[in-house]
């Protein structure tokens, strides 16, 4: 039955979705971290997203699309540099490398990922609703 | 008089199961609507289940058998057998996604109302028909 391929389809995308909230909350909480060389500075991590076609018996046409994570990718920005010499953590020149997460870009991410989490959340409440009603059906 | 269940529940127990098939395929686009490159689908409603009810698709072309040996280009589809298409986007996004998570919620809703009411009338004929069977 098919309504039962929905907890599957939409279970992926949820836990997607928490995997992107995850990363988020990451980046967000070393926004402010601080390195002594550019290569060990923080870089924002995002996860990258593809479809999955589950095929049933090869047919491409009736494939269910579940949501699978690729990999997680570190943000190329270049990282910044500031001059804090009573830093501990400052190099020879009195330099500290920040993280590059761009805390409203972050922000903007997390709105996306919770609104695409309830969304899918509200999907499996409706399934499971019909599916409830189903079994109770002629009663 | 030989009672026939299929004919005697009619036209809603394909409906419903065309319904679940699309409760299906929408949430395949809400799962997806982050997903790069992903086409959203759908299906027409109207053709598939004139299809399911065994009379030819509305508006569909399909290969004619004209000789014995020729092979039925849908053979072995299942009853419920919708052709997927791809949902034509209003506001198509810069990764190549075309899921727009406002009306496919919509439709997803719709859709489980319309299920709902399959249900509510497919619960009244098997209540009808208990009815006759008990006789009280």
């Amino acid at each position: 039955m098919s309504l039962f391929n929905i907890f599957d389809i939409a279970g992926s995308s949820l836990s997607a979705q928490s995997l992107r909230l995850n990363t988020t909350a990451s980046n967000m909480a070393n926004a402010d971290t601080v390195s002594s060389t550019p290569q060990q500075a923080y870089r924002a991590r995002q996860p990258v997203f593809a479809a999955v076609m589950n095929a049933l018996g090869g047919d491409q046409q009736e494939a269910d699309v579940a949501v699978k994570v690729l990999g997680i990718v570190e943000s190329r920005a270049p990282v910044r540099s500031q001059y804090e010499p009573n830093n501990p953590l400052a190099d020879a020149r009195g330099y500290v490398y920040t993280s590059n997460v761009n805390p409203i870009e972050e922000m903007a991410n997390m709105i996306s990922a919770s609104r695409s989490y309830q969304s899918n959340l509200e999907v499996i409440n409706t399934s499971k609703q019909l599916m409830l009603r189903t079994l109770a059906m002629g009663q | 008089m030989p009672i026939n269940i299929d004919s005697a529940l009619g036209i809603h127990a394909d409906a419903l199961a065309l319904r679940s098939r699309r409760a299906e395929v929408l949430a395949n686009n809400l799962a997806n609507a982050d997903t790069p490159r992903y086409k959203a689908r759908d299906f027409d409603f109207k053709s598939a289940l004139a299809q399911a009810q065994g009379q030819s698709p509305i508006n569909s072309v399909r290969l004619v058998t004209t000789q014995s040996g020729h092979i039925a280009a849908n053979a072995g589809a299942s009853r419920i057998d919708a052709e997927l298409q791809y949902r034509i986007p209003s506001q198509p996004s810069l990764d190549g996604n075309t899921v727009d998570t406002q009306i496919e919620q919509a439709e997803f809703t719709q859709n489980a109302i319309q299920y709902q009411t399959s249900l509510t009338f497919l619960s009244g004929k098997i209540r009808g028909l208990l009815t006759a069977i008990r006789g009280d």
